[in-house]
């Protein structure tokens, strides 16, 4: 039953930091109002011609998410840095990927909080019309905050722990997450534009096969990666 | 560097064959040799940085030897981790908690961790006497009160194995004598423990004998086997004294 | 009984390895020459043509090294062998460099080609995207100072950076088909092929080459480093 033991850890790991991220409420607003910051400053970027602001709206939401989450990533272990309860945690008994699973799992939640609230002011401030087949839109958002937070939650768990953490995360991240970029935003813009073609169920594949790989990539990795 | 013997033997609580590690080039631990057997409680004593607090990090597997094997009950601590925290009580220097948990949460979050039953953490409570701030935020906690926590976590976890690195830092007379009382019980109980000191005094009546690491390595003069079960505090300190410990 | 082994450095030797260079410089020599005599003025690029011959290998070879990072990663996991670990980083510093060159000839070919020094095409695009995954990993293995832990994680960045490689190179295809500007790959005739690939053989050669001597290197520093080890554990008590 040691699967099921690794289960209720994971559990327990994603509760604790839902509850202490909820507590210090300042961390999850202070993200979500840089995500929001970044949308406006893309809108002074493009200029106020709606037409351009719609067709770039997807790439600035999805910039924004990335920018914003990356923040929660290298929070996400913070909280483990802090009084040296990495420390604790790494102390009991089962299997690491527990521990993984637990912080990607909290991670999801945190940064799909976020999204909503970038999404809803970026509708606003982009002048996008809600498309017709929004359920698909938000599947495709979820594989693609899937592979940013599997990716994230990964390399935050080394640079939270190296020196120049600030700089090596992203470094290391936006590179690797470049397919998901790409994926997630040409499928956005298809939905946000109207015109979805043959090519969005591409990407969508694009998507699916990135989460499968990296989740199972990480978490074959992260035993390596936590004990060091 | 794998041209270990096998363990001495499952009921030694610890054998530690030549544990080595260093930082960078700088060479912390030259070689510990250390053999505890189950229900012996000894005294780990020596300068600031003499590579104590390394040691126990090794034995905890929160940290790997650069060279050297380590079993604890007859489990690697290198290949074998899981089995080995399953043991393995540690006492760090730092509380290893959650600021915005309250204390009670603190508990249960280590307990289904360690797959214990939620329903010992107010035993626990009360017997560190912080039963009156069960549902306050640690980050109100003074660092005695965060000791007293910690010493509940373990308390929960009843180890066979437990690592005490400077146990008795930020604890009050009740707070000590509530330490050695739980040291003592699990002795009672067949346990083991390590106790890493830098004043005798507090341990006075807990260990059975004292070992000292000097330049990485583990020096067992005599004066420190004359520290001992009812010795007087001057009798240690002067024996400490002896042992070159200030 | 000394359980440290002191003796873990066995000086490789270089015996073969310098006559390999000298031998691997003078073949990357002629290939060149021969492949810039044999061929042709193309009928459109005309000379410029013959930038293939250092633009295709050097890609090539990009995509050995890496794969090497990817083989000596996996294995520095399972087997902690610090050579391993080597041998990895040497090959992305090598890899890197090559990918480098890659991006640079790219651009010096685009200017002439599209009139810009930047096009975003595909390969040119996903070779960029490789140089930074594996400038990362350098960075990476530069901000950790503990051995082990440079080698666990580096090896962990290193095989999902290697695994990324295909779909960063799918991904930016497609990018590209859908916004519908394409270079136009045309099959290669002879004269020009048999050059090719004769300077393909030469830059890997070179490469190995390379990676040798930098491994090397990474290994008699690591070397100085076990000898402080055996000096400091000189000696056990008991």
């Amino acid at each position: 039953m040691a699967f099921r033991d690794d289960m209720r850890r994971t559990r327990a790991i994603v509760w604790k930091d839902l509850t202490t991220e909820r507590r210090s409420k300042a961390g999850f607003n202070s993200v979500a109002a840089l995500g929001i910051t970044i949308l406006v400053l893309f809108g002074f970027a493009l200029g106020p011609d709606g037409a351009m602001l719609k067709a770039a709206a997807a790439g600035a939401l999805w910039l924004a998410v990335l920018f914003a989450g990356v923040l929660a990533f290298n929070r996400s272990y913070q909280v483990e840095l802090e009084g040296g309860a990495l420390e604790a945690l790494l102390l009991y008994p089962g299997a690491r990927w527990a521990i993984f699973a637990g912080k990607l799992i909290a991670n999801l939640i945190f940064v799909t909080a976020m999204l909503v609230i970038v999404v809803a002011v970026g509708i606003v401030l982009f002048q996008v019309r809600i498309p017709a087949q929004w359920p698909s839109l938000i599947g495709i958002m979820m594989l693609g905050v899937i592979g940013i937070v599997a990716l994230g939650t990964f390399y935050a768990a080394m640079s939270s722990r190296s020196r120049a953490r600030e700089v090596l995360l992203p470094l290391l991240l936006y590179p690797m997450l470049i397919p998901v970029l790409l994926a997630s935003m040409e499928a956005t813009k298809a939905f946000l534009i109207g015109d979805v073609m043959n090519a969005t169920g591409a990407w969508v594949q694009m998507l699916s096969l990135f989460d499968v790989i990296f989740l199972v990539a990480t978490f074959l990795a992260f035993e390596y990666v936590i004990e060091v | 560097m794998q041209n270990s013997a096998p363990p001495l033997s499952p009921n030694h609580a610890l054998d530690a064959r030549g544990v080595a590690r260093r930082f960078g080039a700088r060479w912390v631990l030259r070689g510990i040799n250390l053999q505890v057997r189950a229900g012996e409680m000894v005294g780990l004593l020596g300068h600031n940085g003499c590579g104590k607090s390394t040691f126990m990090r090794i034995v905890a597997t929160l940290l790997k030897a650069s060279a050297g094997d380590c079993f604890v009950y007859g489990s690697n601590v290198k290949t074998e981790g899981d089995a080995v925290r399953h043991h393995v009580g540690f006492f760090s220097h730092v509380p290893g908690l959650y600021d915005d948990l309250s204390a009670r949460e603190n508990l249960a979050f280590a307990a289904t961790m360690l797959g214990f039953p939620e329903a010992d953490i107010d035993a626990a409570l009360e017997r560190v006497g912080l039963m009156h701030v069960t549902n306050e935020r640690v980050r109100g906690f003074s660092a005695g009160m965060q000791r007293r926590l910690s010493l509940a976590r373990l308390i929960l976890q009843r180890p066979r194995l437990l690592l005490l690195d400077e146990p008795y830092n930020n604890l009050d007379v009740a707070g000590i004598a509530l330490m050695n009382g739980f040291i003592r019980e699990l002795n009672a109980a067949g346990g083991a423990a390590i106790v890493v000191l830098h004043d005798l005094v507090p341990a006075r009546g807990v260990l059975d004998r004292t070992v000292i690491i000097r330049d990485g390595r583990v020096h067992t003069p005599s004066a420190g086997d004359l520290i001992h079960d009812g010795a007087s505090p001057q009798a240690i300190t002067a024996a400490a004294g002896a042992a070159g410990i200030s | 009984m000394s359980p440290v082994n002191t003796n873990a450095f066995d000086p490789p030797k270089a015996g073969p390895w310098v006559a390999i260079g000298w031998l691997s410089f003078a073949f990357f020599v002629f290939t060149q020459v021969f492949a810039v005599m044999t061929s042709p003025a193309d009928a459109m690029m005309g000379h410029l043509q013959k930038m293939m011959y250092v633009h295709v290998p050097a890609a090539w070879v990009t995509f050995l090294a890496f794969g090497i990072v990817l083989v000596a990663s996996l294995y520095f996991l399972m087997k902690e062998d610090e050579r391993a670990d080597l041998l990895a980083a040497s090959a992305a510093e090598v890899g890197s460099l090559f990918c480098g060159l890659t991006l640079v000839l790219g651009m010096l070919w685009g200017r002439p080609t599209w009139n810009v020094w930047w096009s975003w095409d595909a390969r040119l695009t996903s070779t960029l995207v490789l140089f930074l995954i594996f400038v990362g990993y350098l960075a990476l293995r530069s901000f950790v100072e503990d051995p082990q832990r440079r080698g666990q994680w580096s090896a962990a960045v290193g095989i999902l950076g290697a695994i990324n490689v295909p779909i960063v190179w799918m991904s930016v295809r497609w990018w590209r088909t859908l916004h519908q500007i394409q270079s136009n790959p045309r099959g290669l005739s002879p004269e020009y092929l048999r050059g090719l690939l004769l300077n393909v053989a030469a830059f890997t050669l070179l490469c190995i080459w390379f990676i040798q001597r930098r491994y090397v290197a990474a290994r008699y520093e690591r070397a100085a480093e076990h000898a402080s080890q055996a000096a400091a554990l000189g000696g056990n008590d008991e």
